[in-house]
């Protein structure tokens, strides 16, 4: 096992910098003013795009500038914004905010989807088959951005039962419905995962030998079904909390939530590539950490699994 | 009557002019009844802003955001009374011309900055010289080019700002034109006569600084010290920044409430916070509240369509031989629809104009377009076949801000009148469009407009459509209108001059450079427990006089 | 309360009838080779789903081709005098902020919301499947760079990724429709071809231990044709069934970054341009918006709906 972390992390270092290489390259390779919009509706004065340039490492070729940057970054350096605010600051405050957010939107789906993957899984074709199984072809059908924006608009402004955006302590109550929203998607594919795996784990062996053996029911399902069927979706949810991270762009944005989601899509709007390229790595270290993790549990979920 | 002189690109920009409301400004908007003021001198107030793009250094601020944040924070020379719309002094016990070309100014005593320092004269001196000289990098250096001895401080970059020269280095750090005179007085010398910079003075680029910043401008950055109504507290970044009421504050517009934060989020997340109370101001409604006039019936009591002396025009790159047809640009001025427009997208909230300015300015009155500016679809047509247009018409523009809505509309009248294809060409923000405004290179038509600077007719007309004007974009350039103008300056009574600058204006409709539309006020809302709310000429919430219920 | 054992056994039993039942159903015609796809599509006919799907799907795609077969107004024209006119006889799906037909512009919508799905779920299999292939069945050093590279790729988050890519293309100003198509077509295709590679180099990896394929090399033949010939018809189920479910979401994604105002603008006026141009009206024009959503959601429905058929129709585990 612990050759194969060790393995696995080294392994992880081209991928990182590759990922972080090739953002860097959109961000900031790419022609074009990166000043418009510092300087009001005027063009900036040259001496002012002198100094940034220079600030920036701007006139070295792309390489370099990279270098520069990931040298930074191991001495824990995120960079500055332009208005001279360290990026590491806005990443620390926005990075528990999107944390929760997942943690509850991860929760509902999981509540949710297994609970009713679980029920359609066992009963099998019926009724509430094709409910489930229809509405979560509605909810993957469905845009994230519609549901948010529709439930906001018609819940929060028109009919006044909910406030329509999250305040800046973002406190865990007032993320449920955002929570809600951002795992909507997943939830349809939770429960259909689990309700697969239910459905084939159903008829295997040890199923019938302990049918056989005159196991309560709830013992069946509960310790043998529930146990082998869990693998796939809690290996889905893991790496959903890290997919959310980064994924909730529109939700954030719907509901006025300071999550990283929201930080990196005002920085790609204001062009501020010091925060697009900070909050990306730490996204793709969290997902490619998150992934080692899950892949390790695999193995202790299922003693099948040996990693060598 | 003042002497105009043609202002070199000094002039000031779009977003950082400061609109005078007109005299109703007083009564405008006073929401009735003061306040208690008990719960006022203990309250902070929640502002809607957006996070200063740079460091709060007033020399090198150019966008709303921080430029809000520097009004609070700093208080110069002069300053603009929001209930008069005049310029009045502040810091300065007289501002007086000594000399065709000079002022004096007498700073008052007693005033000091957050720390404790004393205001005074090289405060002012050396923030100037700093703010003018090149190699600081500060964007309003431009600023200060009339005073005398800028070109020994500034030096011109010879290729421009993508070549790869950099400016030499001017020869000298200071203007020979400010001299101190004692600590409480100093004289401003100019290249030639320029009256106009005494009213200028209330605008952020001319505060003072403390010598602290001289010290260590590094750490005067993360804890800034102004001399104004408010002191920084302290910013959380990407979220808010807060501000506190100083007690020794000495100019003329002391605040009443505790504190005030500027909450930076989503336009229509503060709308939302707004209707629940949980902003407090914000100076603009977002479109999705104007949609339908819902702001009314969200928000009764406590919002207003705040009068600004602003207008909308779109503008023709006269350079380009494409829009060399009078008939052409008359026949699109002519397609338009103002009325439909402004009901139909704008919900009523704007008023057409028909000349190059609007109502309550001194000197102007309606009419100067006359024919060119009704809407008449067939007489349009007519003028268009005769200009021999082919292609599609294009306008162009930033689309956020309810832009896109309005010029969609107009390009569809153009295209029901005049029978031929008329595109909306958005950008991502106004700014990539202004670079190819200064450079002469736009094809499209574009958005534009102008916002009063000071009370009068002349200000819409000669900095504009005057030959070489300070902010003549289109390169407009009519002798005669020129000479009508010039006759107009040198009139001997305002009156007659009036009289002289609207013959001018409807000259210039002859011409039809830019096609005016209408006015743009500023929709403002705010929550239950504020009273006595009116904006600043500069569009923002007048905090001195703002009070809680 | 049921007794467990029977029902338990009950559901085994039932669904071990149904299969006999099925296999039994199954008409041979006398001769004719019985493939995975001939299967396939014996059981997809008779599946409710996949015919309404597929009847959806093939009533959007003539929409899309003829829309003046649909309607006969001009989705152009602007008339300020109708400007946000409800649903009525004349206009069904009542008139947008500029007075703009509704339906019209759906109808007419459907052409550029179908094209940026099609192209982007076929450019997205074409190069996965291609690289998918070169990696399962070369192994190696071959199989290691792709795969770190489609790791790179992945690695990116999606909404993100896409973010930055289309606000410099938007930046750029590109102008005209099929530019506008190509820029959001290609950036989707550019973060999204690790899945498919990655379905495709499984099944690639699987495939190559089967006998024929070993059979073939030990007679000679040269990779391409192993790859073409054999590895590919065998490989190809799970990436169809990829291909047709990421149609449907890849709609669901240009509609996203329409809303955000950085995916198809005019002139290629898709249903996600519509709904991010009615935000604003939501209050006070619900129909502005409702309609072409609806439309939206639907067609990633049926799309969505036909990958399923079509996977549950291949899936042997299931037979």
């Amino acid at each position: 096992m612990g050759r194969y972390v060790l393995r696995r992390l080294l392994q992880l270092v081209p991928v990182f910098i590759g990922t972080t290489f090739l953002i860097f390259v959109l961000v900031w390779a790419v022609p074009g003013d990166p000043f418009t919009g510092l300087c009001g509706d005027r063009p900036c004065p040259p001496q002012f795009v002198a100094a940034m340039t220079e600030k920036y490492n701007l006139n070295d070729n792309v390489i370099v500038q990279y270098l520069k940057y990931m040298g930074a970054l191991l001495t824990g350096d995120f960079g500055q914004t332009y208005s001279e605010q360290p990026v590491g600051e806005l990443i620390a405050l926005a990075a528990p905010v999107s944390l929760r957010l997942a943690v509850v939107a991860v929760a509902i789906e999981a509540i949710i989807g297994v609970t009713a993957g679980i029920l359609t899984g066992l009963r099998g074709r019926g009724f509430l088959d094709n409910l489930v199984l229809v509405s979560t072809l509605f909810l993957i059908a469905l845009p994230t951005f519609v549901t948010g924006f529709v439930i906001q608009i018609v819940l929060g402004f028109q009919w006044e039962i909910l406030t329509p955006t999250v305040s800046s302590e973002a406190r865990w109550s007032e993320l449920i419905i955002p929570g809600f929203v951002l795992g909507s998607l997943s939830m349809a594919y939770v429960s259909r995962l689990t309700r697969t795996s239910i459905a084939e784990n159903k008829r295997a062996d040890y199923m019938r030998t302990a049918l056989a053996k005159g196991q309560p029911k709830h013992r069946i399902v509960g310790v043998h079904l529930l146990r082998n069927s869990a693998i796939p979706v809690i290996t889905f949810l893991g790496t959903d909390i890290g997919n959310l991270m980064g994924g909730a762009i529109v939700t954030e944005g719907i509901f006025g939530i300071h999550g990283v989601g929201k930080l990196v899509y005002d920085g790609i709007i204001d062009k501020q590539g010091t925060i697009v390229v900070g909050v990306v790595v730490l996204l793709v270290i969290v997902f490619l950490v998150v992934n080692l993790l899950i892949d390790l549990m695999y193995a202790v979920l299922d003693p099948r699994i040996r990693y060598d | 009557m003042r002497r105009r002189r043609l202002l070199s690109a000094a002039a000031i920009p779009l977003a950082l002019s400061l609109a005078v409301t007109s005299c109703s400004g007083g009564g405008d908007g006073d929401e009735q009844g003061a306040g208690d003021s008990n719960k006022t001198k203990s309250a902070v107030l929640t502002v809607f802003g957006s996070e200063p793009e740079l460091p709060l250094v007033p020399g090198d601020t150019n966008e709303s955001g921080g430029s809000k944040i520097i009004d609070a924070l700093f208080t110069g020379l002069m300053y603009f009374d929001a209930a008069s719309g005049q310029a009045k002094e502040a810091n300065a016990e007289s501002f007086e011309l000594t000399a065709p070309d000079e002022y004096t100014v007498k700073l008052k005593k007693g005033w000091k900055f957050h720390d404790g320092t004393d205001v005074k004269a090289d405060n002012y001196i050396k923030a100037w010289n700093y703010t003018a000289y090149g190699p600081n990098s500060q964007q309003m250096a431009s600023f200060f080019q009339q005073i005398e001895g800028f070109d020994d401080v500034y030096t011109a970059d010879p290729d421009g700002p993508e070549g790869p020269q950099t400016p030499p280095t001017p020869k000298s750090t200071e203007m020979s034109g400010l001299t101190k005179v004692d600590d409480y007085e100093f004289k401003i010398k100019f290249s030639s006569p320029y009256t106009l910079f005494k009213i200028k003075t209330g605008y952020g680029a001319y505060m003072p600084m403390p010598d602290s910043f001289f010290a260590d401008p590094e750490a005067w950055k993360k804890n800034p010290v102004g001399n104004g109504p408010f002191k920084y507290v302290g910013r959380v970044p990407e979220q808010n920044l807060e501000l506190e009421r100083w007690d020794d504050y000495q100019g003329p517009d002391k605040a009443k409430i505790k504190g005030v934060k500027y909450t930076f989020t989503d336009a229509d997340a503060a709308y939302a916070d707004v209707k629940g109370n949980q902003l407090d101001f914000m100076d603009t409604v977002p479109p999705q509240g104007i949609a339908g006039n819902v702001w009314e019936s969200d928000l009764p009591g406590r919002a207003k369509a705040f009068r600004v002396m602003a207008i909308q025009q779109i503008s023709f790159p006269l350079y380009n031989p494409k829009y060399a047809s009078v008939d052409f640009r008359h026949a699109i001025s002519m397609a338009i629809d103002r009325e439909q427009v402004t009901k139909t997208i704008f919900e009523g909230n704007r008023k057409p104009i028909d000349g190059y300015a609007l109502e309550g300015v001194p000197g102007y009155e309606p009419g100067a377009c006359g024919k060119w500016c009704e809407h008449n679809p067939a007489e349009a047509k007519k003028l268009f076949d005769k200009s021999g247009w082919t292609g599609p018409i294009e306008i162009t523009s930033n689309a956020d801000n309810g832009h896109r809505e309005w010029v969609e509309a107009v390009c569809g009248q153009i295209e029901e009148a005049l029978d031929t294809e008329c595109n909306f060409v958005p950008v991502q923000a106004f700014g990539q469009i202004r670079q190819a405004i200064n450079a002469h290179q736009m094809t499209q038509i574009y958005r534009s407009g102008w916002v009063m600077d000071y009370p009068d007719i002349e200000n819409f007309l000669n900095p504009i459509f005057r030959t070489g004007g300070s902010s003549n974009d289109n390169g407009y350039s009519n002798p005669e209108v020129d000479a009508k103008l010039k006759e107009a300056d040198e009139a001997s009574n305002p009156d007659e001059a009036h009289r002289l600058y609207h013959e001018a204006e409807e000259m210039i409709a002859e011409d039809m450079p830019a096609v005016p539309l209408w006015e743009t006020p500023s929709i403002s809302a705010w929550s239950e427990r504020l009273t006595n709310v009116r904006l600043t000429p500069a569009r923002e919430l007048d905090l001195s006089f703002v009070e809680i219920k | 309360m049921t007794d467990p054992n029977t029902a338990a056994a009950g559901t085994v039993t039932t669904e071990g009838a149904t299969y006999v039942t099925a296999a039994e159903h199954q008409q041979v015609a006398p001769g004719k080779p019985r493939s995975l796809w001939s299967d396939a599509w014996r059981d997809l006919r008779r599946r409710p789903l996949f015919i309404i799907a597929s009847a959806v799907i093939i009533l959007l795609v003539i929409i899309a081709i003829f829309p003046s077969w649909f309607t006969s107004v001009d989705p152009k024209h602007k008339d300020l005098d109708f400007s946000r006119v409800p649903p009525s006889g004349d206009a069904w799906f009542g008139y947008d902020l500029q007075g703009r037909d509704v339906y019209a512009r759906v109808v007419y919508g459907t052409r550029w919301t179908l094209l940026v799905g099609v192209a982007a779920s076929v450019l997205t299999v074409l190069i996965g499947a291609f690289f998918g292939i070169l990696a399962g069945y070369f192994g190696g050093w071959v199989d290691g760079l792709i795969s770190r590279i489609g790791e790179i790729f992945f690695g990116l988050p999606f909404v993100l990724g896409a973010i930055v890519i289309l606000s410099q293309v938007r930046n750029a100003q590109v102008g005209g429709a099929f530019p506008i198509v190509s820029a959001v077509v290609s950036s989707i295709a550019v973060l999204s071809w690790p899945v498919a590679m990655r379905i495709m180099r499984s099944a690639a990896v699987a495939a190559k231990q089967q006998d024929y394929v070993k059979a073939a090399r030990a007679l000679g033949a040269r990779p391409a044709r192993i790859i073409f010939r054999h590895l590919l018809p065998n490989c190809l189920a799970p990436v169809l069934v990829y291909g047709t479910i990421a149609l449907g979401a890849f709609i669901g994604v240009e509609a996203t970054m329409s809303f955000l105002g950085i995916g198809l603008h005019d002139p290629a006026v898709s249903w996600g341009v519509m709904i991010s141009d009615a935000r604003n009206y939501v209050r006070v024009a619900p129909h502005m918006l409702l309609f072409p959503a609806g439309f939206l959601t639907l067609t990633v429905l049926v799309f969505v709906m036909l990958g399923d058929a079509v996977r549950e129709a291949l899936d042997p585990k299931l037979r």
